[in-house]
């Protein structure tokens, strides 16, 4: 079964190879100019031009965030090129049957079912995804398309949203993550190109999982996908999301934007596989992944659950967080952050808890090898009127060798005096002694690390679902390679 | 052909000299018990023979099945038929047992270039074993030896012993810490195990474990070589006179 996009991963980094198709990038650096014309290529409604310029203005006083705890140059933001994309599509084709074969191998390379007949045909069981795959700054096909209509379901790139639903484009767009978030999310409200828009009309279980496949392809060009769903009123919707870039000895500079808003009763699951390229055993090149990441749970015993599994990346930063406004709604974050070679990771998560009897549970497993630093950082924070909440917070790390670090900063910002906030940590190391113990009933040291990594990473696994959790594990199988004797 | 020769074999952890000049033959369908005070150099016989790292060979030889074993890595020999039961089975948690047994299972198979074994039907043999070594099957389930009592560990070293059908069994102590069911479990697990085919190295502090399992011969070690060899009568002098008559 091909069906998730991470199923390409091999023996080493598989996915790092470069599509030669012929692209229309936009020169690098960042002006209104720059701002405009990417409105312009869209033929965006002056709306959507002016909230960009607006974020542009508020970025141009804004500096890069700096308390992480990563090591980098500074990045020079006048050096990227804010807008690429694929030529063929620049006259936006109507069927698959109009988009640049090279792109569509590509797709196949990375078992995509881009295909829509074909996946429909099912020669084996037809996966009961639907893909949104943008490739450098444009989304290339939307699958299944039809299926989702049918349930009242829509789900199609925002570039599309922004002419089709305005309405609700301008509803949502920024409520969750304010355009002056922080640095890079104001960087994506000017620039952001394409990205997944996805709405669940009332009471409207979506009835199949929603994917996003995201690849970055061209030298030199940051990413900064923006993505936005909205699950109205007891609606469900699963999303996936998987990542992965080439191989390039530059770094390359992804900043996207995700929210999420679920009303009243309404459930959004949020699964990441996130596989973006690491960089060389030197630490040379890689992607610096800048992601802000945010759910709204705004109605009452609304749910939002964010699943990560990060194994890519030169340095992440990032970290997918819940506001919980409505009564008794839930915001649940289970991650698995890996770390080897020269990466560092910075990752967490955020629990607002506004509304009264609002929970939050937060799993959190750190897995550090080579000479990588991996570091959660979490906050938990009770408004006086979240009366009764509750959070658990269980923070694991697990260390490879003796050359990389593991960090834990969490945060509690206690208003309610009737919340209960636990928090529970634990550092341990695969011990040689576990090796032997594989080594001896005949396992060898690679699948025994293998093995006992994807042990300590059960309960987040259990989250993911089922065909990326199988990928997943193959995943950190292959980025631990090299992390043994 | 001996299943196991031993030749003047001298061994160091972390750069001490404990096993010197030790030789030791065992042929198939033979169990051997090796006894000595503690600190003679009964567990890193057990450890040099598995290839533990750490433990380094610095003269002789040993070969098993008449390949040369020095040099050869821990999985390699494991596959080739050497079954290590540990003095204390450490815990792998997370890891479930079923998993890690099929795991280890199908890395025998594959070095004889056999196909897996269909999951169903190893579990089931799984179950039927543990079944008949008094564990409940449910702790398949679990992480490896996370939570077991000591002779559960025990008895979860006897049941990959019988699933992983080796060649040659070294038994570490493994009657150690155990009560008298426990010891007599293990004690059924090692006589269900021993055939015409297959070898046991028993090293053993008392000799309780020897009214179970009745050995061909015994060794006795001290200060890193053996000093008296006999039949099971060796034991019983042993149990009757301690081992202070080895340095006498």
């Amino acid at each position: 079964m091909s069906e998730s996009p991470i199923d390409i991963v091999g023996q080493e980094y598989r996915a790092g190879f470069v599509t030669d198709v012929a692209s229309d990038t936009l020169p690098p650096g960042l002006s209104e100019a720059v701002v405009r014309h990417i409105s312009a290529k869209k033929r965006e409604p002056a709306w959507m031009a002016d909230w960009r310029l607006a974020a542009y203005g508020k970025w141009r006083a804004m500096t890069p965030p700096d308390w992480a705890h990563v090591r980098f140059p500074p990045i020079d933001f006048e050096a990227i090129s804010y807008y690429s994309a694929p030529k063929s599509l620049a006259d936006a084709p109507t069927s698959l049957d109009e988009v640049d074969p090279e792109l569509l191998r590509t797709y196949e390379k990375l078992g995509i079912p881009l295909h829509e007949r074909e996946a429909l045909a099912g020669v084996v069981k037809a996966p009961n995804v639907a893909v949104d795959a943008v490739f450098d700054s444009v989304s290339i096909a939307t699958t299944f398309k039809d299926k989702l209509a049918e349930a009242g379901v829509i789900f199609c790139p925002i570039s599309e949203a922004v002419h089709s639903h305005p309405e609700l484009v301008r509803k949502y767009l920024g409520s969750v993550v304010p355009q002056q978030d922080n640095f890079y999310a104001a960087l994506n409200s000017a620039v952001f190109s394409d990205g997944s828009f996805v709405y669940v009309p009332e009471g409207v279980r979506c009835p199949m999982e929603l994917s996003t496949y995201f690849r970055i392809n061209e030298r030199n060009t940051g990413q900064f996908e923006r993505t936005l769903i909205i699950a109205d009123a007891g609606a469900y919707v699963s999303y996936l999301e998987g990542c992965t870039a080439p191989m390039r000895d530059e770094n390359q500079l992804h900043a996207a934007v995700v929210e999420l808003v679920a009303l009243d009763n309404a459930e959004i699951k949020y699964s990441t596989v996130q596989n973006w390229y690491p960089g060389d055993a030197e630490g040379k090149g890689g992607i610096y992944n800048f992601v802000t990441k945010r759910g709204a749970c705004l109605g009452a015993n609304s749910k939002i659950s964010w699943t990560q599994v990060e194994t890519g990346s030169a340095i992440t930063w990032k970290y997918p967080s819940v506001v919980l406004r409505g009564a008794g709604s839930v915001g649940e974050f289970h991650s698995v952050a890996l770390t080897n070679n020269h990466q560092q990771a910075d990752t967490g998560t955020k629990m607002i808890h506004l509304g009264p009897g609002t929970r939050s549970t937060i799993i959190s497993k750190g897995i550090s090898a080579g000479q990588s630093q991996n570091s959660y950082r979490g906050l938990v924070r009770t408004s006086p009127a979240a009366k009764g909440a509750r959070n658990y917070t269980q923070c694991d790390s697990l260390l490879l060798g003796d050359a990389c670090g593991a960090h834990t900063f969490p945060y509690i910002e206690n208003k309610s005096p009737t919340a209960t906030i636990e928090h529970e940590a634990t550092t341990s190391k695969v011990s040689d002694d576990q090796l032997f113990l594989c080594q001896q009933r005949g396992i060898d040291p690679e699948k025994a690390i293998s093995m006992i990594v994807n042990g300590f990473c059960k309960d987040v696994f259990r989250e993911l679902p089922m065909e990326f959790a199988v990928e997943a594990g193959k995943l950190l199988e292959v980025s631990l390679e090299g992390a043994v004797g | 052909m001996s299943l196991l020769e031993v030749d003047g074999l001298y061994a160091s952890v972390n750069g001490e000299p404990i096993l010197k000049d030790l030789s030791l033959r065992v042929e198939a369908g033979e169990i051997h018990a090796i006894m000595g005070p503690n600190g003679s150099g009964k567990s890193t016989l057990a450890n040099v023979l598995a290839g533990r790292p750490g433990y380094e060979v610095t003269a002789g030889q040993v070969s098993f099945n008449d390949t040369a074993l020095v040099d050869v890595a821990p999985e390699a020999r494991a596959q080739a038929g050497l079954f290590l039961a540990f003095q204390y089975p450490v815990e792998i948690p997370g890891v479930s047992n079923m998993e890690f047994l099929k795991a280890a299972w199908d890395s025998h198979l594959a070095a004889q270039g056999a196909q897996p074994e269909s999951a169903v039907g190893f579990m089931k043999r799984a179950r039927a074993l543990a079944t008949s070594l008094g564990l409940n099957p449910e702790f398949l389930k679990r992480g490896v030896n996370e939570g077991f009592s000591g002779g559960e560990k025990k008895r979860n070293e006897i049941l990959q012993l019988l699933l992983l059908e080796p060649k040659l069994a070294v038994l570490d102590e493994t009657d150690s810490g155990l009560d008298i069911d426990a010891l007599q479990t293990v004690a059924a697990g090692v006589n269900r195990f021993r055939s015409a085919d297959n070898g046991v190295l028993l090293i053993t502090h008392y000799q309780r474990l020897l009214n179970h399992i009745v050995p061909d011969r015994v060794h006795v070690l001290n200060e890193g070589c053996i000093v008296a060899s006999g039949d099971k009568h060796l034991a019983e002098k042993l149990e009757a006179e301690g081992y202070a008559w080895l340095s006498g």
